[in-house]
């Protein structure tokens, strides 16, 4: 998308979402000091059309798009995927039922 | 649609904005409640295994198990450097490994922090089916099915004979008006990049692809190294297209767009029939997710930079 092609936005948008995975300490991540160091690194070139500082580019539109997408999935996943099946003995339990014992073993089992 | 810009890049990107605006603009989310409705993954009792289930090859094999969640067994995440200038990575002082035993090495730094960071983001559980990083790179350094290069790049090309871009439909007549206008554009990029003929047809069949135009592609192909080769293969899977692989790789679409492509029929319906989120968006995050991880997988793989500093006059 064109509006996202600025450097500036890109790094502060991969920073933002360095922040909400890590919380407070977001400035001792190695991504957070790799990212700005790439960043400033690839800022001053002599030629008019880089072909690097558009590789760059690309690359961080991607790591921004991974980065976004992965907490967007995890967010719709915890909220709407299926938890699991209870074990026998617990949904016997919230109707407060009592799974049958048989001392002697069922018997078929050995 | 009302076109401003006159030269083609700009159209591609503004119908695709124009389009994806209005489609957003037109959306009737409806919420529903069905909790249960995808299958719930296998979480096995945490096993002894030290070896961590992560590949593209999740059955049937007998060095993977089905491990999907783990409990977060490190603190913190680091990268250091190993033999022959790879990067390894370290979880508590412990040296990561692959699914298959071996040790875990990027080929570069910028790799590497991208998959520490993935460990990083994980909280409590380690969720293994999102850290798609570390999946690719750990099908690398496995090769669990075995294959060699050729076979990647014949299995890559497959898709191409029903490429996504290039299955048309006939009615109902938006629809065929959308994939003309979104996907002609990238076709005719592709054909005039590459020197190839594809089309596209409307036929079951799908377009007869020249055998020229295959060599030309495996001829290009065979330019990638074995690990660009394994993510542009992954690329390819996910987006179902050839084209669009390409388009991504090489830079002239954004992993959004291409992903917006790729699902255009489906966001169209979405579009006229309004969207599920719990399905349709889940499904969107998760291929964007997968194509950015493979997009920026082949990146690193394939690339080598170096720093020449000029002197500044004044």
């Amino acid at each position: 998308m064109a509006s996202l092609a600025s450097p500036l936005r890109l790094c502060r948008g991969i920073l933002r979402e360095i922040r909400a995975i890590k919380g407070l300490e977001y400035k001792q991540s190695l991504a957070y000091n790799y990212v700005l160091d790439q960043f400033r690194k690839n800022q001053i070139t002599g030629e008019r059309y880089c072909r690097a500082q558009e590789e760059a580019l690309h690359a961080s539109h991607s790591y921004l798009c991974l980065l976004t997408s992965t907490r967007q999935h995890m967010a719709l996943y915890d909220m709407y995927h299926g938890k699991g099946q209870r074990d026998t003995e617990e949904m016997a339990g919230i109707v407060g039922l009592r799974l049958p014992t048989q001392p002697g073993g069922k018997g078929w089992e050995k | 649609m009302q076109v401003l810009n006159p030269t083609w890049i700009g159209k591609t990107c503004l119908l695709i904005t124009l389009v994806t605006d209005t489609m957003l603009r037109n959306l009737v989310r409806l919420h529903s409640r069905v909790g249960h409705a995808l299958s719930p993954p296998i979480v096995y009792p945490r096993s002894q295994a030290l070896k961590l289930p992560l590949t593209l090859l999740s059955v049937n094999s007998k060095y993977y198990s089905i491990i999907t969640e783990r409990k977060k067994f490190y603190k913190d995440v680091s990268i250091s450097h190993g033999e022959g200038g790879m990067f390894e990575i370290n979880l508590d002082q412990r040296k990561m490994k692959t699914p298959g035993g071996k040790l875990f090495t990027a080929p570069n730094e910028a790799l590497a922090i991208a998959v520490a960071n993935e460990w990083d983001t994980q909280k409590d559980t380690l969720k293994f089916y999102s850290m798609h990083m570390t999946t690719l790179c750990n099908t690398a350094l496995d090769n669990p099915t075995f294959r060699s290069k050729d076979q990647i790049i014949t299995a890559a090309l497959k898709y191409l004979e029903t490429d996504t871009i290039c299955y048309r439909v006939e009615e109902p007549p938006t629809l065929v008006e959308l994939q003309n206008n979104e996907w002609d554009p990238v076709l005719n990029w592709i054909e005039d990049r590459y020197n190839v003929v594809i089309g596209s047809s409307t036929n079951i069949l799908g377009p007869e692809i020249p055998q020229a135009t295959m060599d030309t592609f495996r001829q290009h192909l065979g330019s990638y190294n074995f690990w660009s080769m394994t993510g542009l293969e992954y690329v390819i899977t996910q987006l179902k297209s050839v084209v669009l692989a390409f388009a991504l790789i090489d830079k002239h679409i954004t992993v959004e767009q291409a992903v917006l492509l790729s699902r255009l029929e489906e966001e169209f319906q979405i579009g006229h029939w309004g969207n599920v989120e719990w399905a349709h968006d889940v499904d969107l995050y998760e291929l964007r997710a997968r194509t950015a991880a493979g997009a920026l997988f082949v990146h690193f793989s394939s690339e080598s930079s170096t720093v020449k500093r000029k002197l500044m006059q004044d």
